[in-house]
């Protein structure tokens, strides 16, 4: 997503990253970076909760329309309200992916 | 707060994120000035939840990814500002979609873009946000060649001021 963002702002039109990954994005040299600490799936905050996507739209807005300089990264300062366990739990698919069936298959084939 | 970037990712998969640097030719800084007042521009959104349009827009093809794992669907999907989150759908084998389809909004804030437009924050959004599947192959080769072009033309086409990414 970094990267794609990067093609789309040499293409003329400015863009920033919502992600939970900042530091990854920074690596990958995206232009503008808001960093959330919110499981994947969820950008922009808990379903339902209008008052914390629209908190992390604007402070996007902000940094989009807002930001000098290459690189300009912006952390929101928001903490997800379920536990990092249950959390953490929660945003994976039920059935592995592909790639890490692949993977735990390889492993597992590995040790035998 | 700084944010830790590595919080809910499974330790294993950390290696494969931290510390690789660039992606390889994209070294150099890139930069298109923002040059509008927000409450003048038209935003879009992009998504990499692997939304689509249940009624009339094909899945992502996940079948081809269940028989060739380091492969993901390069395509993209345009979805119209106006779709409930009952029109929505989501094919992405990486993430629980439980939440995505309760509430579309966390990945799309297709109605808070809109809310912030009729308070005037915003001049508005487009007419088609922009959605991806956010798992490919590594070398981003589709995306290089043909999505990432199409997107652009797509944008243009739409007159966006301003894109806000969200990876899923």
């Amino acid at each position: 997503m970094p990267v794609l963002a990067r093609w789309i702002e040499a293409a003329g039109i400015p863009t920033v990253v919502v992600t939970m990954m900042p530091a990854v994005a920074e690596e990958r040299r995206a232009p503008r970076i808001v960093g959330v600490e919110f499981p994947f799936g969820h950008a922009f905050g808990m379903p339902h909760d209008r008052a914390m996507q629209r908190r992390t739209l604007e402070l996007a807005l902000r940094v989009l329309a807002g930001a000098e300089t290459f690189r300009t990264r912006i952390d929101l300062d928001v903490e997800w309200r379920v536990p990092v366990r249950e959390a953490y739990r929660a945003w994976q698919p039920k059935v592995p992916s592909p790639i890490v069936r692949k993977l735990l298959e390889t492993r597992s084939r590995g040790s035998t | 707060m700084l944010v830790d970037s590595y919080k809910f990712l499974p330790r294993s998969f950390r290696p494969l994120y931290e510390g690789r640097g660039a992606f390889p030719g994209e070294e150099a800084p890139v930069w298109t000035p923002f040059a509008k007042r927000l409450s003048e521009s038209r935003l879009a959104l992009l998504s990499s939840a692997g939304i689509y349009v249940k009624a009339s827009q094909p899945t992502f093809d996940l079948d081809r990814e269940q028989e060739h794992p380091e492969w993901g669907d390069p395509t993209w999907r345009s979805i119209p500002a106006t779709a409930r989150p009952e029109d929505i759908a989501v094919a992405h084998l990486h993430i629980n979609d439980e939440d995505l389809l309760a509430d579309p909004e966390i990945a799309l804030p297709m109605r808070a873009l809109d809310e912030l437009a009729r308070e005037g924050v915003v001049g508005g959004a487009v007419a088609n946000h922009v959605a991806v599947m956010g798992y490919q192959d590594r070398r981003l080769e589709d995306w290089h060649g043909t999505t990432a072009g199409e997107i652009v033309a797509h944008l243009r086409n739409e007159d966006a001021d301003g894109v806000i990414l969200a990876p899923a």
